[in-house]
């Protein structure tokens, strides 16, 4: 019985409505439905009802986590992590199965849950340590630390309404950060506050998983993932696909998520997000799994559709590889309108300027002088073959390769350059 | 140290045992959350916590004029402001419990769909900060009864039995309307509704001895009825208190409250969800 947390047949359904335009149910539309329903029996018809389909979340989830393991939950928007995640915190019941947990369990969905804005930063550190689970005692024992760690001493009797984003965002992950826990459940809370911030609270996080607390890590950040963790669940449509080490979690992750060339619009955020749906990406016009040899001169075609006109607009396509993005392309030169209808894209990397490895490739846009924009990450992915030649020397180690171009003169004895 | 290890099961369906336990266990939630609703309240107000007297003192006012000048109601000797604040008290307890309660899940949309805690917290939490209300409007009850040489009736001890019925009254009633209010939105608009029309309606400007006996009956089943009459009587002791129509209340407010819980959990599972 050496576990932390045990998952047996976890499943989760949703009922959704497909025609339901207002964003909640009004007494009204029961009512009027209701004696809509009464007049169909009265009529004697029976017809199941099709505005309503059952969606499972999760599906017959199965696994086990033993103490100080940290694990990843990757996968696509929609896969289930989310749900997931609200499960153990218990803020949703599942629809089946069980699972048991053994400790105290902190959930960190969102930097600051619970935070008042007309409340001071004394105040709020407070409230929310209580929100997530700590004695008035550990806050009161934790305050010091948590008001170093967020660097706000100076605003503490400050109502945080007049914060900036950025010390907001620091006073609550400091109140987070001070959780004790022998379970934590973290979402995607890394994608707020700037680079430095992040790093910050990585280095945070490393520290709470070396003291042989569990935690379990949602993110779309493969490098935190891979920093962080050292296994990892990789879901998809609500199922496990993957449970095990954490580095071939992530392969068979970037392998089974682009195994067509439909692009998934859940992964698009920003306010271009529903003006533009990428629909198809092709490279090198071929489907499915994409190995290219470092020769291969690579052609990546975007196919969309543009919902109005969009002015001064370019479509960019990123290669990232561990993360890291090597480049950054632009389909035209100036920005132009992009007219309202269907369009494509083309991007090109010559041959032997990326060297051998895998590549994720995210597609975007933004209008020139507008805060307007639109963002994908991991899209599709490739490799680029391990083949070593004159133009890709192995030796050309770095970021990106470059054919050979260079030339050596050998003066004379004596001679000297001048 | 050694500690014993929890081991916590969760099974579809069956999370019913946990939740008395639980509900301990976040005990210090409930009181800061209550902190947190009453520090909120008065902040960025000018005159802050004098708000809570001068709501109630303002309709007193206007009731006297218009039940005891106006439509001079009988009153018993009793000064008529006395009179109608007997009345406020308890229902001003109750109308604000009930309108923060039916809207409190909604504003705190944010806490239920990250964190766990038994929802439960978070509408008893309006009741406890009405009460709190209660309690300062006290003090004008106190003002008054110094400004006219008014001494209560021994009975007063009686006023805590009271509260509790007005406490439970009020529980139950929030529960259920904050639970509707989470899936129909609709109830955001019928509770001012309810609250102003229950005023009317309940014996704040005047007794219920001013209802004709055919209609005392129906006019108990109002659950206010019984508690504000009782408040009356036990803090008089002038007024008359009716038997039947207390009974009505006592059984009605117990009845609301299990009912209330009862309805609570039972759509409570599904607010993280639709919320």
């Amino acid at each position: 019985m050496d576990f932390t947390i045990k998952v047996e047949n976890i499943g989760k359904k949703y009922i959704i409505s497909h025609k339901q335009k207002e964003k909640y149910l009004a007494l009204r539309d029961v009512i009027a439905n209701s004696f809509k329903n009464i007049a169909k029996k009265i009529a004697g018809k029976k017809e199941p009802n099709p505005t309503k389909e059952e969606f499972w979340a999760l599906n017959d989830i199965n696994f086990t986590i033993k103490e100080g393991e940290r694990v990843g939950i990757i996968g696509r928007n929609g896969a289930g992590k989310s749900t997931l995640l609200k499960i153990l915190s218990r803020i949703t019941e599942p629809s089946t199965g069980k699972f048991s947990i053994k400790g105290r369990v902190a959930s960190l969905l969102e930097v600051g849950t619970g935070f008042h804005p007309e409340l001071t930063g004394r105040e709020n550190i407070f409230l929310n340590g209580a929100i997530l689970g700590m004695t008035r005692q550990e806050i009161k024992k934790k305050f010091d630390e948590i008001v170093a760690f967020s660097e706000v001493e100076k605003f503490l009797d400050t109502p945080v309404k007049r914060y900036s984003s950025g010390m907001y965002v620091r006073l609550a992950f400091a109140v987070a950060a001070h959780l004790e826990p022998e379970i934590l459940i973290v979402d995607e809370v890394l994608a707020v506050g700037d680079a430095q911030f992040q790093k910050k609270c990585l280095g945070k996080m490393n520290d709470i998983g070396k003291d042989g607390r569990t935690v379990l890590f949602v993110s779309h950040n493969m490098g935190a993932i891979k920093q962080l963790c050292n296994t990892a669940i990789f879901l998809k449509d609500g199922k496990i696909l993957y449970e095990g080490l954490v580095d071939k979690a992530i392969k068979e992750y970037m392998t089974f998520s682009y195994s067509n060339n439909k692009i998934n619009n859940c992964n698009f955020s920003g306010t271009l997000a529903n003006s533009i749906i990428f629909e198809e990406i092709y490279i090198n016009e071929k489907k499915d799994q994409i190995n290219l040899s470092p020769s291969d001169e690579i052609l990546v075609k975007i196919k969309g559709k543009a919902i109005e006109d969009i002015l001064n607009f370019r479509v960019t396509l990123s290669i990232y590889k561990d993360e890291i993005r090597v480049v950054t392309m632009h389909d035209v030169e100036n920005p132009v309108t992009l007219l309202e209808g269907y369009f494509e894209s083309l991007f090109k990397i010559p041959n032997f300027f990326l060297r051998p490895g895998d590549y994720s490739v995210s597609i975007g846009g933004y209008r020139e002088g507008a805060s307007d924009w639109t963002f994908g990450r991991d899209i599709l992915s490739f490799t680029v073959a391990e083949e070593w030649s004159k133009k890709n020397d192995f030796a050309n180690v770095g970021v990106v390769n470059l054919p050979y171009f260079g030339e050596r003169i050998c003066l004379e004895k004596n001679e000297k350059y001048n | 140290m050694e500690k014993k290890e929890q081991i916590l099961t969760i099974e579809a369906g069956k999370t019913e045992k946990h939740y008395w336990a639980d509900l301990w266990k976040y005990r210090e939630l409930f009181l800061f959350l209550s902190w947190r609703d009453i520090l909120v309240r008065y902040k960025q107000t000018v005159i802050g916590i004098l708000w809570s007297i001068l709501r109630p003192f303002v309709t007193m006012i206007i009731f006297t004029i218009v039940f005891g000048k106006l439509a001079k109601f009988p009153s018993y000797d009793i000064p008529y402001p006395i009179f109608v604040f007997l009345g406020m008290l308890p229902w001003q307890f109750f109308a604000n419990s009930f309108s923060e309660a039916s809207n409190s899940l909604i504003s705190n949309s944010n806490i239920i769909s990250k964190i766990y805690f038994p929802r439960i917290i978070i509408p008893t939490t309006s009741v406890i900060v009405s009460l709190i209300d209660f309690f300062i409007s006290f003090l004008i009850l106190a003002g008054l009864c110094i400004f006219y040489q008014f001494i209560p009736s021994y009975r007063i001890i009686f006023v805590p039995l009271f509260l509790i019925l007005a406490f439970s009254t009020s529980i139950g009633f929030g529960l259920i309307i904050a639970s509707l209010n989470v899936k129909y939105r609709d109830f955001r608009y019928i509770v001012p509704f309810i609250v102003q029309l229950g005023l009317y309606i309940s014996p704040v400007g005047f007794t219920s001895a001013v209802i004709p006996e055919k209609f005392r009956f129906l006019y108990a089943l109002n659950p206010m009825v019984g508690v504000i009459d009782g408040f009356r009587w036990a803090f008089t002791g002038k007024t008359q208190i009716n038997v039947t129509g207390l009974a009505i209340s006592i059984i009605l407010s117990i009845f609301l409250l299990i009912f209330g819980i009862y309805y609570f959990r039972k759509t409570e599972k599904s607010f993280a969800d639709i919320i």
